[in-house]
């Protein structure tokens, strides 16, 4: 059935307002913290190991973003991936649609002439627009103090892949959102959408890559031949490669290794006779460590837009009452 | 569809999961009036009113808002319907005039007429004290005067009101009943929805009564009270004397004569007989005290009504 008038009709209206609603809330003065707390305690960590090897190193700076003292290893890149992005995207957009409920301002709010795509696309952007301007402002921050205490300017090519690692990182939160999204429209209290997001991302962070272990395992078996030279099976490594790449954790961390260390020459398992010819330690141009990041890259966009059709299906068809 | 109606519902119907909340229901409504939906919980009116807004999808029959299909034109048909939900809520963290600024937006009120909306439909519900208040601060009277001020502000031709007087105070009852039959005055139609019998009979032109997803009932108060109270006019007589349930029931026009306490008397008549009655009660040397011809009230109707189907009330009990 054709609808009459455009879905995105107040679009603008409600992403201005949401976006408002989020910079002014206290939420926002938490990440706000969090984000310089993180900026100067990573970066001051990790410019002290990199500061000894800063005259030998082409890609100095990059090593801001994953270097970390040896007798704390937390870098900034883990920080981001592990806990930042995704508490920060969850703790946006777990109350989104289930607090219009609660509210009871849904069904005001769509008796006016817009259509539910409005409201829900509103709602994404403007999480994902909140989103990115902390991350850009953390983004800048990093790189500000580096500057300061690293006394080298990035290169050009620096600059870019941290441009690229910066705009896969809104991605990855993209990812968080739709999934908080999600919950937010399936379950009609805000504390059963936040527990149940916060569930997956403890699962999916901290426990999915041993459980993709035990799976793999069971699916494919560790061949005897090789276990006694001491090798892992390539098919065992195979499945649990593939497995821990449900989880967009592992393919965010994949993506920002490639990126930030273009001496990363694949991703995954290889075999030894791939490697033959190969210069080992000698970093590969831009082009080429977007290539092998590439299928990474697509798999998380492709995870976000999917969360959130799932997530704009459901809405549909959920009853305006309730 | 004649140029005086604006709504026009048949055979609609609403089925969740297979069990039918809204049985074929058929009505209409003409321009200006104030149309009543009247029913206990759950006889299917909010889901009615969700289906003429094009929020909730219509499982059979056919709805039309203003020669519009809220299903395929639901923007059409918003543009031009203002709704005031059961218990409306607003943004708690907004000011009532930026709560307002929000829906107008949405709406599409230009930018320069905006403000001067904004500020005469809160004149207009009495809220412009505190247009700059946070709406969390507000009582719930104030919450379903703000919500007539967004309608006012939408410059609706319908306003539909779902359970406007619910949970408030007799006098702010008072108070919004007045405003509805403001909207009358302005040439609004207004369709209400409401539980609460005797507080919406004083403003509604017609009323449909609901029961199970059924209209059982409509017509104008009085059409209803004759259909179903049966007589014409019910007077009521308070006096003292021997035997004048007798010589009342004598008088010609009198159907019945019932007594609920030795000192009052109930009659049901074809026409107004108070004079004829009180020379009645004079004649038996009886003193009169009161004499009154009696308003059908929808709360009779309603009771009597479900008193004489019992089946369907047994229904809704179980």
């Amino acid at each position: 059935m054709q609808r009459e008038g455009s879905a995105l009709n107040g679009l603008g209206v409600v992403a201005l307002k949401e976006t408002s609603d989020h910079l002014t809330s206290v939420r926002m003065r938490v990440i706000e913290c969090l984000i310089i707390i993180l900026a100067f305690v990573t970066v001051y960590f990790a410019a002290a190991q990199v500061r000894d090897t800063t005259p030998e190193d082409p890609f100095a700076f990059l090593r801001l973003f994953t270097n970390a003292r040896e007798d704390v290893p937390l870098s900034f890149l883990f920080f981001l991936s592990t806990f930042l992005v995704p508490v920060m995207a969850i703790g946006l957009a777990f109350d989104a649609v289930n607090s219009e409920h609660s509210r009871r301002t849904l069904s005001r709010v769509l008796s006016q002439p817009i259509y539910r795509d409005a409201l829900l696309f509103g709602k994404f952007g403007a999480g994902l627009f909140t989103i990115s301007v902390s991350l850009v402002a953390l983004w800048l921050l990093v790189i500000g103090l580096g500057l300061l205490i690293l006394g080298v300017p990035p290169n050009a090519q620096e600059t870019a892949r941290a441009f690229i690692f910066l705009l896969v990182t809104i991605a990855y939160a993209g990812v968080w959102l739709a999934l908080a999204l999600l919950f937010s429209i399936v379950f009609r209290s805000a504390a059963t959408a936040a527990l149940v997001s916060f569930g997956l991302w403890l699962f999916l962070v901290f426990l999915w890559q041993f459980v993709a272990q035990i799976l793999a395992t069971v699916i494919a078996p560790p061949d005897p031949g090789y276990t006694s030279l001491g090798l892992q099976t390539p098919e065992t490594v195979e499945w649990q490669t593939a497995l821990a790449r449900l989880s967009p954790k592992t393919l965010y961390d994949e993506i920002a290794l490639a990126l930030l260390n273009p001496a990363q020459r694949a991703l995954g398992p290889i075999y030894l006779a791939q490697l033959q010819g190969a210069v080992l330690g000698a970093p590969l141009p831009l082009g080429q460590s977007l290539v092998i990041a590439w299928p990474q890259i697509v798999g998380l966009i492709a995870g976000m837009i999917i969360l959130f059709t799932i997530g704009y299906t459901v809405f549909q068809r959920q009853e305006v009452r309730a | 569809m004649t140029d005086g109606t604006v709504i026009e519902v048949q055979n609609l119907v609403k089925r969740y999961d297979g069990t039918a909340v809204v049985k074929g229901v058929s009505f209409s409504v003409a321009r200006g009036e104030i149309f009543g939906v009247l029913g206990p919980n759950g006889a299917g009116k909010t889901t009615t009113i969700l289906m003429l807004l094009g929020l909730s999808t219509i499982s059979g029959g056919q709805a039309r808002v203003l020669g519009h299909d809220p299903e395929r034109e639901p923007l059409a048909v918003k543009r031009r319907v203002g709704y005031l939900p059961d218990q409306v809520g607003f943004y708690d963290n907004l000011s009532a005039a930026e709560n307002l600024r929000y829906t107008a937006r949405l709406i599409g009120i230009e930018r320069a007429e905006r403000e001067a909306k904004i500020a005469d439909s809160l004149a207009q519900v009495g809220l412009s004290d505190v247009a700059n208040s946070r709406v969390a601060t507000f009582s719930r009277g104030m919450r379903q005067r703000l919500g007539l001020a967004e309608i006012l502000m939408k410059d609706a031709q319908i306003a539909i009101l779902d359970e406007p007087t619910s949970g408030l105070d007799p006098q702010v009852t008072v108070e919004l009943l007045e405003m509805i039959r403001g909207f009358k005055r302005r040439g609004v139609t207004v369709l209400l929805s409401s539980h609460l019998l005797e507080r919406v009979q004083s403003v509604c032109d017609r009323v449909a009564l609901f029961s199970e997803g059924t209209i059982v009932l409509m017509g104008t108060v009085p059409e209803l009270g004759r259909q179903v109270l049966g007589g014409g006019f019910r007077v009521e007589v308070e006096a003292q004397g021997q035997d004048l349930a007798k010589n009342l029931a004598a008088i010609p026009g009198v159907q019945k004569v019932e007594s609920p306490s030795p000192t009052q008397l109930l009659l049901l008549a074809d026409h107004d007989v108070r004079p004829e009655a009180a020379a009645a009660v004079v004649a038996a040397g009886g003193r009169l005290q009161r004499l009154a011809v009696a308003e059908p009230s929808l709360e009779a109707i309603y009771t009597r009504y479900f008193h004489d189907h019992p089946q369907e009330s047994a229904i809704h009990a179980a």
